[in-house]
């Protein structure tokens, strides 16, 4: 719902909200500059000796005001000729033409009304609605993603897009808020919705009839500073029956002009000092400051809205037709899909295909549409969850948990959950762990006990995909591809062998960089730009499911490098670990932008073992600005299987990496890299307290290892992995 | 309409004897180029005294910047039931404000002046920018205002 909230809005007002806000940034200069170049007032003056220079300077004047940046303008007849200045107060001489500027009344009219009177301002009005709702709603977006409010400021992970937009978002959305409330505030003003104290006081129905009263007379005038003053007009010449009007900060009077005497006074409203603050509060007029924060924070508009548009294009295209969905009271395999950005839709969309390929009636549904009592003809229910943030429900599973407990009895038929997620959070598949535990809890049976899939792995799935064509009897092969990617051949150039002595044969294989597109290049599709820690998908021969390797370079390196290990009857493995130089293999990349070391000075750990170097070798060989870096590295043997054996020396000379700490599984003293890290307690607790990074990559069994001992470790120091993992310090790439 | 819903606003105000004798009087109003956002204009007639009688038009629909035109809004209180029916939108710098009404005789050669107050968004007030006697005699004389207004007439 608040997403629906956030992406209609944001979509229909795209073109108004940028307009508006470039000028509204545009217009927020003015204000300082004002501040800049009015002449100020010396402390003190009062609005009589003011009066008194400009008056001597310009017998005709009519009218003085005083503009919250300080500028005093005067106007005044000469001889029939109207004339207008900004004043210097100190000499009481024009310094410059009071005539308004251009580029300001132009801006102001694009800014308010697109040149289109009320029409368009109650369009401008209507974008500024449709930004205050974008506002909230993001705003509780951001904190359901970050896991709450007070973790606002938390280090995101995904799509760049994606967070780029929160980054700007979460800085911006205060003036965002502030700006549209009063931009509302001050149409509803305009179109009159809103009290109007009236502050003129009645018109005095009698004068003393004389004129010409010295301006030093003028008692209010003497008590009145100029920092007060607002506006001072002048009697008629020659009307005995006119006044003098003042209004200065605290309200409106009028002064007799014969005996300088006060007539009548009224104090400012209440609604009117309201409507001031507003109007000030908007333009800046009178808080210039304040206005140029405003306005840098509108330029984050433009970069907003284009970054939305990215991620709902985004989030689209990952989502696929669901092709002859049967009706929920007809199929006998119901599939309920909880996703947030698309890609669990695309797990379902494959998964239907597959059973209905089988000779399956399946219905697919998203788990807000959950309906046990439509299931009349079910015999078993799939639920497909990913989780959103830490542990909560994604967007098309909202009050699945609530509507289950709530349910007179569990459905008949069995279900089974699978769960979708990354391991290096906290929370993995922490949704699909609740959906499973209040199936239980309502006695729902259960047909495949919960699983789960890392990272969108096609592998995990097709296994996944395997148990549950046992289960039904059927012969089931899920092929997925989570997007569908443009795959390219490539060229090995050189390989290195190790390990075979060790009875781990791996290679580092290097490929050639395919030609890109330029429409690649530009935006970076495809080869036209990774980094190590990206994956690359080897579609092996005879299958059509993807194997992901992680790279070992990035783009500038100039090559693709993988680190294989070959497995006894791995397809994949087998094959890239036989591939010679000059011959090919098919790939696509997929960004990994959870598993990268982050900008930044601060120190980082790498802890791997065996082919898991590749990625941490990257990042390595990529550390070009000698980023503190502290590698711990796992191997059987050092002659045997040594990975970047050659390079590690060389990479330590150019300060590329500041330590190598090597465990040895075989020989004299067999260790792991988990003791390895034991055996460093002091300084890797010492690094981590002053903010490194830890980044780990291997099997699942080594990074359970590093977890437990990095909880020794950091235990006298009251952190743990789970909240360095909180905070984006701890990222794990296990497989 | 226009001159009906006029004369309505005005009887309101004046108990002219012999109202039923009306004449079409068309007031133009042309802007100079103050470079500067359309102008409000209150048209309205006072009598010997310089007392209000009652408004002709209003150019600008917004009442909350009524208060500007300064001399309009003394004399009425800003008592926007003066112009219900007789207002118009304000008027752009350069352009000319055309309006025709039924305006009865005995406003004429009586001591009535007819006054234009303007006022611009940003820049000064003008009341009484124009303030010509109405006299059969004095129709279709140009009048120069003293800073918005490049000229005004009436014509019957």
């Amino acid at each position: 719902m608040i997403r629906v909230l956030h992406r209609w809005p944001g979509l229909l007002a795209f073109a108004l909200l940028v307009v508006l806000s470039l000028s509204g940034a545009a217009l927020s200069v003015f204000p300082v500059a004002e501040r800049i170049t009015a002449p100020q007032a010396e402390s003190g003056l009062t609005v009589a000796t003011l009066v008194d220079r400009i008056h001597a300077t310009y017998p005709g004047v009519e009218q003085i005001r005083r503009a919250p940046s300080g500028r005093i303008t005067a106007y005044w007849f000469d001889q029939g000729t109207p004339g207008a200045a900004v004043i210097d107060p100190a000499t009481g001489q024009g310094v410059v033409s009071a005539d308004p500027n251009q580029l300001h009344r132009w801006l102001t009219n694009l800014h308010r009304s697109l040149f289109l009177g009320d029409g368009g301002r109650i369009a401008m009005a209507l974008a500024a609605a449709a930004m205050l709702i974008l506002a909230l709603s993001g705003a509780a977006l951001v904190a359901r993603r970050v896991g709450g409010w007070k973790h606002w400021f938390a280090p995101l992970r995904g799509p760049l897009a994606g967070r780029l937009h929160v980054e700007i978002a979460r800085i911006a959305v205060i003036g965002l808020t502030l700006s549209s409330v009063t931009a509302l505030w001050m149409t509803a003003s305009t179109f009159d919705l809103l009290p109007d104290d009236g502050a003129t006081p009645a018109f005095p129905t009698e004068v003393s009839g004389e004129m010409g009263v010295a301006l030093g007379q003028l008692a209010l005038l003497v008590e009145t500073p100029v920092t007060d003053l607002r506006e001072l007009s002048f009697p008629y010449p020659d009307d005995a029956t006119d006044v003098f009007t003042l209004k200065t900060d605290q309200g409106t009077g009028y002064l007799d002009q014969g005996t300088g005497a006060l007539l009548t006074w009224a104090d400012l409203g209440g609604w009117d000092r309201l409507s001031e603050t507003i109007y000030m509060l908007h333009t800046g007029q009178g808080a210039a400051t304040l206005g140029l924060v405003l306005g840098l924070m509108a330029l984050g508009v433009p970069a907003l809205a284009a970054t939305g548009v990215l991620t709902w294009l985004a989030g689209r295209r990952g989502r696929p037709r669901i092709w002859g969905n049967q009706s929920a009271v007809r199929a006998e395999t119901v599939l309920l899909v909880g996703s947030e950005g698309g890609s669990t839709w695309g797990f379902a969309a494959t998964l239907h295909a597959a059973l209905t390929q089988a000779g399956q009636s399946v219905h697919v549904a998203s788990m807000s549409a959950f309906a046990p009592h439509r299931y009349t003809g079910a015999k078993r229910i799939i639920v497909l969850a990913a989780t959103y943030g830490d542990g909560g429900a994604p967007a098309s599973a909202k009050g699945f948990l609530d509507r289950l407990p709530a349910a007179d009895s569990a459905p008949a038929a069995p279900l089974a959950v699978l769960g979708f997620g990354d391991r290096s959070f906290p929370a993995y598949c922490g949704f699909a762990k609740s959906v499973a535990a209040a199936a239980e809890a309502k006695g729902w049976p259960e047909f495949l006990p919960l699983d789960t899939i890392n990272r969108q792995s096609p592998q995990d799935f097709a296994r996944w995909g395997r148990a549950l064509g046992q289960a039904m009897g059927i012969e089931l092969e899920l092929s997925h591809q989570p997007v569908h990617p443009v795959t390219q051949a490539l060229t090995l150039i050189s390989r290195r062998d190790y390990g075979a002595e060790v009875q781990a044969p791996t290679a580092i294989l290097r490929f050639a960089l395919p030609r890109s597109t330029l429409w690649q290049r530009l935006t970076g599709a495809s080869f036209a730009r990774f980094d190590a820690g990206d994956l690359i998908n080897i579609l092996p021969e005879g299958s059509t499911v993807p194997r992901s390797y992680s790279l070992a370079s990035s783009r500038r390196d100039g090559f693709i490098e993988i680190v294989v290990k070959k497995h006894p009857g791995g397809l994949a493995s087998t094959q890239l670990t036989a591939l010679k130089p000059g011959q090919t293999v098919t790939a696509f990349l997929r960004r990994n932008p959870g598993f990268k070391p982050g900008r930044g000075r601060a120190p980082l750990i790498l802890i791997g073992a065996g082919t898991g170097i590749g990625p941490l070798a990257g990042f390595v060989r990529g550390n070009a600005r000698r980023r503190p870096i502290h590698l711990f590295f796992g191997m059987r043997r050092p002659d045997s299987d040594f990975l970047y054996d050659q390079e590690m020396p060389a990479w330590q000379d150019e300060g590329r990496l500041t330590r190598l700490v090597t465990a040895v599984s075989r020989g004299n003293r067999p260790e792991y890299v988990q003791d390895a890290l034991r055996g460093d307690k002091a300084q890797a607790a010492q690094l981590i307290h002053n903010g490194a990074r830890v980044m780990v990559c291997g099997g699942r069994g080594m990074a359970t290892g590093v977890a437990d001992a990095l909880t020794e470790i950091l235990a006298p120091s009251g952190l743990t992995p789970a909240v360095l993992k909180a905070e984006g310090r701890y990222v794990e790439d296990v497989y | 309409m226009k001159s009906l819903l006029a004369t309505l606003a005005l009887t309101t105000a004046l108990t002219v004897p012999g109202y039923a004798m009306a004449r079409p009087v068309t007031l133009t109003t042309t802007l100079n180029n103050y470079g500067g956002d359309g102008a409000y204009l209150a048209l309205y007639v006072t009598d010997t005294s310089g007392a209000y009688v009652g408004s002709l038009w209003m150019a600008g629909s917004k009442s909350k910047y009524y208060k500007h035109l300064t001399d309009w809004y003394r004399a009425t209180g800003g008592d926007t039931a003066q112009v219900d029916g007789i207002t118009g939108a304000s008027v752009g710098a350069g352009r000319s404000l055309e309006i025709t009404l039924d305006l009865a005789d005995a406003l004429f050669d009586a001591g009535y002046t007819l006054h234009v107050d303007a006022a611009v968004e940003d820049m000064r007030d003008s009341p009484n920018e124009i303030a010509v006697p109405l006299t059969i005699e004095g129709a279709s004389t140009l009048v120069r205002g003293r800073r918005y207004i490049a000229s005004f007439a009436y014509d019957m």
